[in-house]
């Protein structure tokens, strides 16, 4: 797989957050095949991939979590005019819509345009206040009627955003949250190759993240894992932040550690980084992370659950910015620790002495 | 296990092992058998017929953790578990697994413009200094991720007063040890030590489902604020006068049939209660409620003044009547009682 | 059906105290389905067998209503409460309400210097007692009251309390009846404690294991006076949803429902509501997960004493219900 490839299709690809099947699950899908056994979608839309492990049964269930879905915002009325108003899907940051170029998904894709009130008939005062996201709406240049018979309440819109490749391995697009994510499974996936591996895992696309990690509650569920690995995004050094709110882009993939973290796993994926010689870094998580690992801890009786993150700046922008090699690096750490796990591992996980 | 040595343990959400490993002990000196799940609950058991009544206490408090070590040597920190930032600053902790003494320091007043001192100084601002010179001393010691717990003594204040930190919840494990001295014969009691209440109820809701109780109750030591400047109608519950019976929280309404029964127990046996008139805050039972296809479920209290600070205050009268009251009522569920 | 609404809307039921409610619409559906049965946390569970082959479908509409709990009665007499689900200070002032065994009582304030100060804290409630003593021998800390206020026949449209989500329970309810043949096992589910967290909704669902959930709840309008924006109006039919806090619907059962609205000619339009979740938002997430949809009632005015439906959108969701049942669901 060419990882440079896959990002730039992925986050291209569009997947808001429960209408992931629209698009982006069947990237994902396509990129499973040939990695795992076999591949299902769940009722909730996420993408499933089996590679079963050759231990003895029963063997250890290891859980990848990676989101696939992406912010983005709905159509909430047809204004006269043609004019279409909308809301967030997930956390959007109201400061960045303001003339930027969006894609309506109707019956067929639409650009569009948040307008805004041009600078000349523009009061000082008002220019003082951020625009209100209820006050915006999209203009994509048909005549109502036109609009009407394309675009219908509840279909949805994403950034329209070419991705970016910056100086050194740095790259930026939007969607990078969790995009990022699902490649460093499919990276672990191909490592997994070199390795004998006694667990059974499955790689999971996850839908419905940023509306409340809907996805990751019921497949971990469905699945039932002994362990639950997370990868998602943190953030990344940022002009005018604290350097200890964040990680360093491009320094290698983050661990989190605290109540969300099994200590146990955490430390065997801090042993597995340093078996082959990737600085990885730490992320302090006090309580809650506000990622899939979350959900995934009280799933039925308890899962053990970790988390990696990749360093990206301007997360839910749509010019997320990461370092490649740090998707790298996170792939090929979780495919050694996979490989660690046995069956005595996971027994391990309920002794607290 | 006695108060003094429940409330002396640390074990902030997320790092409960020096409580657990104590819960523990206990429980294998007293001959009661216990599972730990993977979240780190510690589930203990008695009696095997009858209908499944788990209790549940949380273990864990809350506390700070270490999120960086300065350059210069001191620690900053953030919140684990809801604790209002104007009561940190000139207190005691101790930090991470050796328990360093460290103090939360603060700007002189000398020092400070004359409007600072009206202004909260937010959790960011603030810091630990364990005495280090610079951050490579200080990181021989302590490192980011570390645990911190609140430094209090306990103390008995007069005949019947306690003052300790963590009150909410040891009380709570206290009563369960209490519960499980008893032999029940026609319930089966699983006592749940759990983790991780205070950053969202997230052990009791792995360990009912493990457990699949047929009732539940929360014990707790629950908010009191009969001080001065609170009236009557919002204090929530009164210091020394019951066990607290909790109508409603965010997390949970009680089963009607049980806090009726806990009533009427109450009456018949001259066991001082109160109602806990407030319905802010949530606790365990509310995990427990909504355990796969439901689940009654009751909360009964010990109130302790100034819960989430440093140190708390309560009755030895209270818990007394807590005990009574959780006794008498297994003991009507033993005899027959079904929500 | 507008004595139904009457019937349901007037009964007494905040969360959690959802008693008398439950009783009434046991009485309703006993002649139409086969089985009945009250869970652990009151939920009234109903179900009409079907021929054979077909799903296990929930139709879930919430019995429980907003409302007040005591929490102190004061020396004097007063009744100082907190709120059983989402209750707006200004609605309430001036309100009666009653308590479940026939006590009335009305709510008065402290003298405020400014009306944005005024919160439920403020607040209290007056039933003529004179002392605590009297008080006392009414009411106890701990009970729930609900607002009182008979519904109205206001021709086309109907306004009463607790229509959010009597109105739901209403459209099941003459689906139920109106149900011949269908080849799923039906579910109706009255479910309880869904103003504190759709907490009613998530234990039955785990408990019946559906194969498909729909809601029936009341959605807001934008059709008032410089009202927030929204494309559901009163009158234009059946809301089918997309979104709203609690869930984003199945699609494939979405496009399902509006393809059999068109289909029956059953008058339907599009929502994204969003502020406010329904008890689809915790079906869809029962165990391994289930396609879950809401057909919403368009309301105006909701959570106040004065909720009003058109009988014509009453009317279409139930035919649409009805629709829906007897369809394959094979989407």
């Amino acid at each position: 797989m060419d990882l440079k490839e896959f990002l730039t299709k992925a986050s291209l690809a569009h997947g808001v957050s429960g209408f992931e099947f629209m698009d982006v699950a069947s990237l994902v899908r396509d990129a499973m095949d040939g990695l795992v056994d076999e591949v299902k979608v769940d009722l909730l839309g996420n993408v499933v991939g089996v590679k079963y492990g050759e231990g003895a049964q029963p063997r250890p269930k290891i859980m990848l979590a990676g989101h696939m879905d992406e912010i983005g915002l709905i159509i909430t009325k047809i204004e006269e005019g043609g004019f279409l108003r909308f809301a967030p899907v997930g956390g959007v940051d109201q400061r960045v819509l303001p003339a930027h170029e969006v894609i309506v998904y109707g019956r067929r894709p639409l650009t569009g345009v948040i307008g805004v009130k041009p600078p000349h008939l523009t009061s000082p005062e008002e220019a003082k206040k951020a625009y209100k996201m209820e006050d915006l709406f999209i203009d994509v240049g048909l005549p109502e009627e036109e609009v009407r018979e394309l675009v219908r309440v509840g279909d949805v819109a994403t950034f329209k955003r070419q991705v970016s490749e910056l100086m050194g391995d740095r790259f930026s697009g939007k969607a990078l949250d969790d995009r990022a994510g699902v490649a460093v499974i499919l990276v672990c996936l191909e490592e997994l190759r070199k390795y004998k591996v006694d667990a059974d895992v499955y790689a999971v696309a996850t839908s419905q993240e940023e509306i409340g990690c809907r996805g990751a509650v019921v497949s971990t569920y469905g699945i039932e894992p002994d362990i639950g690995i997370a990868i998602d995004v943190c953030h990344g050094e940022t002009p005018g932040v604290p350097e200890w709110r964040t990680s360093s882009v491009g320094k290698g993939p983050a661990l989190a550690q605290g109540g969300n973290i099994h200590p146990k796993v955490f430390a065997a994926l801090e042993k597995a980084a340093k078996e082959i010689g990737i600085k990885a870094q730490k992320e302090i998580a006090p309580a809650a992370t506000g990622t899939d690992a979350w959900v995934m801890q009280i799933s039925r009786a308890g899962v053990a659950t970790g988390l990696i993150s990749i360093p990206l700046r301007y997360m839910h922008t749509s010019v997320e910015t990461l370092a490649i090699s740090d998707v790298e690096d996170a792939g090929r750490l979780l495919a050694r620790f996979i490989a660690s796990v046995d069956a005595g591992f996971v027994k391990e996980l309920k002794s607290w002495i | 296990m006695d108060l003094k040595t429940l409330t002396s343990l640390s074990g902030v959400s997320g790092n409960e092992y020096e409580a657990r490993s104590a819960i523990i002990k206990q429980l294998e000196s007293m001959g009661i058998s216990y599972e730990c799940d993977v979240m780190g609950n510690v589930i203990a058991k008695k009696g095997d017929r009858g209908p499944k009544v788990l209790l549940d206490a949380h273990m864990d408090e809350v506390g700070l953790m270490i999120t960086h070590v300065e350059k210069n040597g001191f620690l900053r920190f953030a919140p684990v578990g809801g604790i209002d930032p104007r009561v940190l600053v000139s207190k005691r902790v101790l930090v991470g697994k050796e328990k360093i003494p460290g103090v939360i320091g603060a700007k002189a007043i000398h020092l400070q413009e004359r409007d600072e001192r009206t202004q909260v100084i937010p959790i960011d601002r603030l810091f630990i200094d364990i005495g280090a010179e610079s951050g490579e001393q200080a990181q021989g010691k302590v490192k980011a991720g570390d645990y911190v717990v609140f430094d209090t003594e306990y103390q008995e204040l007069s005949p019947g007063i306690i003052k300790a930190k963590a009150l909410d919840d040891r009380v709570g494990c206290a009563l369960l040890f209490e519960v499980l001295k008893q032999d029940w014969k026609e319930i089966q009691l699983y006592a749940v030590f759990a983790v991780q209440e205070e950053v969202g109820l997230r052990g009791a809701r792995v360990a009912a489902f493990a457990v699949e109780p047929d009732m539940g109750i929360a014990l707790e030591g629950t908010v009191c604020a009969d001080i001065p400047g609170t009236d009557k109608e919002f204090q929530a519950t009164r210091l020394g006068k019951g066990v607290a019976l909790s109508i409603m929280d965010r997390g949970s309404i009680p089963d009607r049939k049980m806090l009726n029964q806990l009533v009427k127990l109450a009456e018949d046996e001259g066991i001082p209660y109160q109602f806990r008139e407030a319905t802010s805050g949530g606790n365990d039972a509310g995990a427990i409620q909504q355990t796969k296809a439901g689940c009654p479920v009751a909360s009964v209290s010990v109130p302790c003044r100034y819960i989430h600070t440093p140190c708390s205050l309560m009755s030895t009268s209270d818990f007394e009547a807590a005990r009574k009251l959780l006794i008498k009522f297994l003991e009507s569920v033993e005899g027959g009682f079904r929500p | 059906m507008k004595d139904l609404i009457k019937r349901l809307t007037e009964a007494f039921g905040p969360s959690g105290s959802e008693g008398p409610v439950r009783e009434v619409i046991t009485k309703e559906v006993e002649p139409y389905v086969d089985e009945i049965r009250v869970d652990a946390l009151g939920n009234l569970i109903c179900l009409k067998k079907g021929s054979g082959g077909g799903k296990k479908v929930i139709l879930d509409a919430h019995m429980d209503e907003i409302g007040v709990i005591v929490t102190h009665i004061d020396e004097k007499g007063f009744l100082r409460f907190a709120s059983v689900g989402g209750v707006y200070p200004v609605v309430t002032l001036g309100q009666r309400v009653y308590f479940e065994n026939g006590t009335f009582g009305v709510i008065g304030s402290e003298k405020l210097d400014d009306i944005k100060d005024l919160k439920l804290d403020k607040l209290f409630i007056d039933i003529g007692a004179a002392n605590r003593e009297e008080a006392s021998q009414k009411v106890k800390v701990g009970d729930m009251g609900a607002f009182f206020q008979p519904a109205v026949d206001l021709g086309n449209r109907v306004v009463a309390k607790a229509m959010d989500d009597r109105i739901g329970c209403v459209v099941v309810i003459e689906a139920l009846k109106r149900l011949k043949q269908t080849q799923h096992d039906i579910y109706a589910v009255f479910a309880t404690q869904e103003e504190v967290g759709l907490r009613g909704a998530r234990v039955a669902a785990y408990g019946i294991e559906p194969d498909v959930g729909i809601a029936f709840d009341v959605t807001s309008t934008g059709d008032t006076p410089k009202a927030r924006t929204m494309d559901v109006s009163l009158g234009k039919g059946a809301a089918i949803k997309v979104k709203d806090s609690s869930l984003v619907c199945h699609p494939g059962l979405r496009d399902y429902l509006v393809k059999l609205a068109e289909a029956k000619g059953i008058p339907y339009q599009m929502e994204v509501l969003e502020w406010g979740g329904t008890d689809s938002g915790a079906i869809q997430l029962t165990r391994a997960g289930v396609p879950a949809a809401v057909i919403s009632i368009p309301s105006r005015y909701i959570h106040s004493p004065s909720e009003m439906v058109d009988i014509g959108d009453v009317e279409a969701c139930v035919k649409l219900c009805v629709a829906a049942c007897e369809s394959p669901l094979d989407f």
